[in-house]
């Protein structure tokens, strides 16, 4: 019962949004394709059960390889700016400007060089998506350090790598997680819209563009609802993996 | 000379460099050498301290105390001059860890329980989980903290984080302890309490303290002797003898501690001017 204290509230009022989301629409009765009622997404799902399946593992493939590859190589990077203070000072800068580069609008030039079938460039929009807040956030939490902390190892005559392990990783969790959970949502959104230009025509993105051309409404809905899914499942995935990774957190930020 | 040395000459070069712990001579800090924004920091230092001596260096802001604990410790190499520590180069001592290093932040790991943070030295000194752990509850008891072993920094109070600090410092039975302001972010009556506690861990280990701080009642309780700190560049201004002996609660009331207090305070004065 504990564990579910938290949760309840939340559940309660989306449960009480739901039946006034099925109440209202079944009171005013518009058509169809303005909106449809939860129960009948809730049915276009069951109906097309294989095919949004399908499109969700597809879809949910191209999200979670390119939020993994998206993670090593932002790691990698910023272990790699902190260790050489060059790189820090002239890579850094430059990571911030290019992510201003709204790189969605990149999908269909990516199909471009990967192939317009090709979940290939999808994943890349993932990746170059998921890089940049992972690799900024974790430079930051290896950079931003105690000086005394630092001063402490150093008083100990501990090596580069020693502080490095001791020191900076651990500082830098919060940061790394605080952008995780942002990059978790980002690769299903990217992922999809990525789809909207290119790639499998059975993931999800070609199932959202064709039922809505189609005015299939409550099949697009369908397939919203699987996304929906695939990220919820991802941004748990990231809460719990962040209270193993850092089970002295919850101290941190609620001292007894 | 004769090609070897005789008994006596050879024993009083041993005591020569045995019975310094520290050895400052003609030592400078200059920060940002050449630069637009070049700072001298620390005009020349000469300075002795004797195994045993509690010695606090007292002084107005930006006098370079803090910049010569660092030197000290060879945090940072001094531009000028040479910096000994158990008669050898500060750098040789680090690199054997001569000397253990307490800061106003604590600098506690947060991911790391009381235990471990109090481990961490020995961890790098390579000793056995066994041998650390019987250490920790050593030292443990000797800050009287053996109950939050295994406490998370951020769950302890800013006098007990301070404690815990000075066990790490302590851990590996450093010859030498730095402190660079350990109590100045604590209350009144919990930094007299660390006051008293420093003092008995003093006594206990025999250990050489080197104390960085502002208070002049600190300083006159805590040591043998108060280095009084002058700015721009910073220098040396006076150095005052303390003998309070056996300090207890009532020392803060003797005339003596009065004395003392008084002397100091007109020696910083004629530095601010």
């Amino acid at each position: 019962m504990n564990a579910l204290k938290g949760f309840s509230a939340p559940i309660v009022t989306g449960v009480v949004l739901l039946g006034l989301w099925e109440g209202v629409l079944a009171l005013l009765d518009p058509k169809g394709f303005v909106l449809p009622a939860p129960s009948e997404i809730v049915g276009a799902l069951i109906d097309n059960w294989d095919a949004v399946f399908q499109g969700a593992r597809i879809t949910g493939f191209v999200a979670v390889s390119g939020l993994i590859a998206g993670i090593i190589l932002g790691i990698l990077a910023a272990l790699l700016v902190t260790r050489f203070r060059t790189a820090n000072e002239t890579i850094t800068p430059l990571a911030v400007a290019v992510n201003a580069i709204p790189i969605i609008a990149l999908a269909p030039i990516f199909n471009n060089w990967f192939g317009l079938t090709s979940p290939r460039s999808n994943q890349a929009i993932v990746v170059a998506l998921v890089f940049f807040p992972i690799f900024i956030n974790t430079t930051r939490g290896l950079s931003q350090v105690d000086r005394s902390q630092i001063e402490l190892m150093e008083s100990y005559a501990a090596s580069r790598s020693r502080i490095t392990r001791e020191v900076r990783i651990p500082n830098a969790m919060p940061f790394f997680f605080t952008a995780l959970k942002l990059a978790a949502s980002l690769a299903v959104i990217a992922a999809i819209v990525a789809e909207y230009f290119g790639g499998r025509q059975d993931a999800l993105g070609p199932m959202i563009t064709q039922s809505a051309g189609l005015t299939r409404y409550d099949d697009a809905w369908a397939a919203v609802l699987a996304g929906t899914a695939i990220g919820a499942v991802l941004y748990f995935a990231v809460i719990v993996l962040e209270r193993v990774a850092m089970p002295w957190n919850s101290l941190v930020r609620n001292p007894k | 000379m004769s090609e070897v040395p005789s008994m006596d000459e050879a024993t009083s070069a041993a005591q020569g460099a045995s019975s310094l712990v520290i050895d400052i001579r003609g030592a400078t800090k200059v920060f940002n050498p050449g630069k637009s924004n070049q700072v001298e920091a620390l005009g020349e230092i000469d300075l002795s301290v004797g195994p045993g001596e509690f010695i606090t260096l007292i002084g107005p802001s930006g006098c370079g105390k803090s910049t010569l604990l660092r030197l000290v410790a060879s945090l940072i190499p001094p531009s000028a001059g040479t910096v000994q520590v158990n008669g050898k180069p500060a750098e040789q001592a680090r690199l054997d860890r001569d000397y253990g290093m307490a800061f106003q932040t604590a600098g506690l790991f947060d991911w790391r329980s009381v235990t471990k943070n109090i481990e961490l030295p020995l961890e790098l000194m390579g000793w056995s989980r066994g041998a650390r752990r019987r250490r920790v509850a050593e030292m443990l008891e000797m800050v009287k903290l053996s109950e939050f072993a295994n406490h998370h920094p951020s769950e302890l109070s800013g006098g007990m984080q301070q404690r815990v600090a000075i066990a790490r410092a302590l851990s590996f039975s450093p010859s030498l302890l730095l402190m660079d302001e350990p109590f100045g972010a604590l209350d009144e009556m919990t930094r007299e309490h660390m006051q008293d506690e420093l003092l008995r861990i003093w006594e206990e280990t025999e250990t050489t303290v080197v104390f960085v701080t502002h208070s002049i009642p600190e300083a006159v309780y805590l040591s043998t002797r108060a280095i009084v700190m002058s700015p721009r560049p910073g220098g040396i201004a006076s150095i005052i003898d303390v003998d309070l002996g056996d300090r207890n609660a009532s020392t803060r009331d003797d005339p003596a501690f009065f004395t003392k207090v008084t002397e100091v305070r007109t020696a910083l004065r004629k530095v601010e001017e």
